[in-house]
């Protein structure tokens, strides 16, 4: 005996249900997958690409320039005849040095301060902060022109650059984990128990924030690359001489007038995918910390 | 001897929530405070902890009056109190094991080589068996995790245990049993006993005195 009643429509409530089910966790997980490999490839590449090729990314062939992608140049090459793919993995080296670097001090530098204003309190805490609110008052890109125009251009000034224009937000973020922590029952054991300002802020404070500290610099990664990116592109970053994906695009811009999209398209495609990948990695261990955020996020 | 006098205390400017409270703890004795919830026995609990600084009124310890508090507070006048929060969940810092909860207050003092010999003495006192002390609070129940910061107050060996509601979300059986560690300590000590709560027949048959709330102020 067959059954040929027509299965019931699903409620609308059935529909929000399923939207937060089985098929959205599959996306996420291929998500969270590509994400991965694609970081996988972007670090293997910055780090054994530069020592095991043994070619010269500035080596110039004029006879060749401005060559379309081949199999001799799978990238083609700019203006002087460089080829663009070796170029590409070493200016992808280079922002992801600033990015990590830049993020990596802005954290430090934010985590410090947060922690202090919010686990020493009172004159202390309202000083930082409006240390803080003074430094976000002003755009952060020309904070960091400001900061870049002070020093001979190269690697460590964009660095600098880029970190003191990002830790605000990873400061404000650390001193509201702490006041919510500092009013916990278990601090106020702690105090009884003897415990000095130092020894509660390193042994039950900052570990309870440092995941969070954590996410903070992962999630910023792909916004410094894009910062110093953006700061090479102006000339104000790195010389043009190192290549970083910022310079790349930047010298390549003329060409690109002329018809030539790929000395423009791969360095491009070099920020966008990697950063895009960090960015997703970031954004899946957020949903883990976090999990009432996903829920946010998926309604 | 510890002094409570005209005790003013609260959290916002202008809005007490403690107004001109006193009371006195003789070495030795156990006082039960009883009270309505939100009338101020907590935070006056925290003010003779030495936890939270009141807005007027002052508090001797041994006849000293205390000039400070929390940190700044001295060493010696803090660790004078051990104090048991209500809810062990958030008195109780999610990261450490039971045995490095209650070795706590020795780390934080420079007294680390006196951990296995009070870890030894106070586990079995307040009843937690070798294998509870090496799990971390969320792998133990309220009642387990409330042995152990019972052992955590004791472990400085306090002259004053401020008891804060110690057993208002336990089941009878464990909160008789801590009410009798708390005994327990007391009488090979002879310290003093501040427990506050609403349970008027526990703090009866408790301590050797209860004071309501109006009665205080």
């Amino acid at each position: 005996m067959t059954c040929d009643a027509p299965a019931p429509a699903a409620s609308p409530a059935e529909s929000a249900w399923r939207s937060h089910g089985p098929g959205r966790r599959s996306t996420r997980a291929l998500r969270v997958r590509t994400s991965a490999v694609l970081v996988a490839a972007t670090v293997l590449a910055v780090l054994l690409v530069p020592p095991l090729v043994q070619l010269d990314q500035q080596a110039v062939d004029l006879a060749a320039k401005l060559e379309p992608p081949s199999l001799r140049h799978p990238f083609g090459t700019d203006d002087v005849g460089r080829d663009l793919l070796l170029r590409c993995v070493y200016g992808l080296r280079v922002s992801l040095l600033v990015g990590v670097a830049a993020a990596v001090t802005a954290t430090v530098v934010g985590t410090a301060v947060g922690a202090a204003a919010g686990a020493l309190g009172g004159w202390v805490d309202r000083a930082l902060m409006r240390v803080v609110d003074t430094f976000s008052s002003v755009p952060h890109l020309l904070l960091g022109i400001f900061v870049v125009a002070m020093f001979r251009p190269g690697v460590w000034p964009v660095v600098i650059s880029v970190a003191l224009t990002h830790w605000l937000s990873t400061a404000r973020i650390v001193r509201a984990e702490v006041l919510s922590l500092r009013s916990r029952p278990y601090i106020d054991a702690a105090v009884s128990g003897g415990a000095s300002r130092w020894r509660v802020a390193v042994r039950h404070l900052l570990p309870a924030v440092l995941p969070q500290a954590a996410l903070a610099a992962v999630l910023m990664v792909p916004h410094a690359m894009w910062h110093e990116s953006a700061l090479s592109f102006l000339g104000l970053g790195l010389p043009t001489h190192t290549a970083s994906l910022g310079t790349l695009i930047q010298t390549a811009r003329g060409s690109l007038l002329a018809g030539q999209w790929w000395p423009t398209l791969f360095p491009g495609l070099f920020l966008i995918v990697p950063t895009l990948a960090i960015a997703g990695l970031a954004g899946a261990w957020r949903e883990r910390l976090h999990p009432r955020h996903r829920s946010e996020l998926m309604l | 001897m510890l002094e409570l006098r005209s005790i003013t205390a609260g959290y916002t400017r202008n809005a007490p929530v403690v107004r001109d409270v006193s009371l006195t703890l003789a070495p030795g004795a156990s006082v039960g405070l009883l009270g309505p919830s939100g009338c101020g026995k907590s935070t006056l609990a925290r003010v003779a902890a030495l936890l939270h600084r009141p807005e007027a009124g002052s508090v001797l310890l041994d006849g000293e009056p205390v000039r400070r508090w929390r940190h700044s507070a001295p060493r010696d006048q803090r660790t004078a109190f051990g104090v048991v929060f209500q809810q062990a969940r958030l008195s109780a810092d999610p990261r450490l094991p039971l045995t490095g909860l209650i070795a706590e207050p020795l780390r934080a003092t420079g007294r680390a080589r006196e951990i296995p010999g009070r870890i030894a003495e106070l586990a079995p006192a307040v009843g937690l068996t070798p294998d509870l002390l090496t799990r971390r609070p969320h792998e133990v129940s309220d009642g387990q995790l409330q042995r152990a910061c019972l052992a955590r107050a004791l472990v400085l060996r306090p002259r004053v245990l401020v008891c804060d509601e110690m057993t208002a979300m336990l089941d009878a059986s464990t909160a008789a049993a801590l009410v009798a560690a708390v005994e327990d300590y007391r009488a090979a000590t002879g310290a003093a006993l501040l427990a506050v709560g609403h349970d008027r027949t526990l703090l009866r048959r408790w301590c050797d005195r209860t004071v309501h709330w109006d009665e205080l102020t």
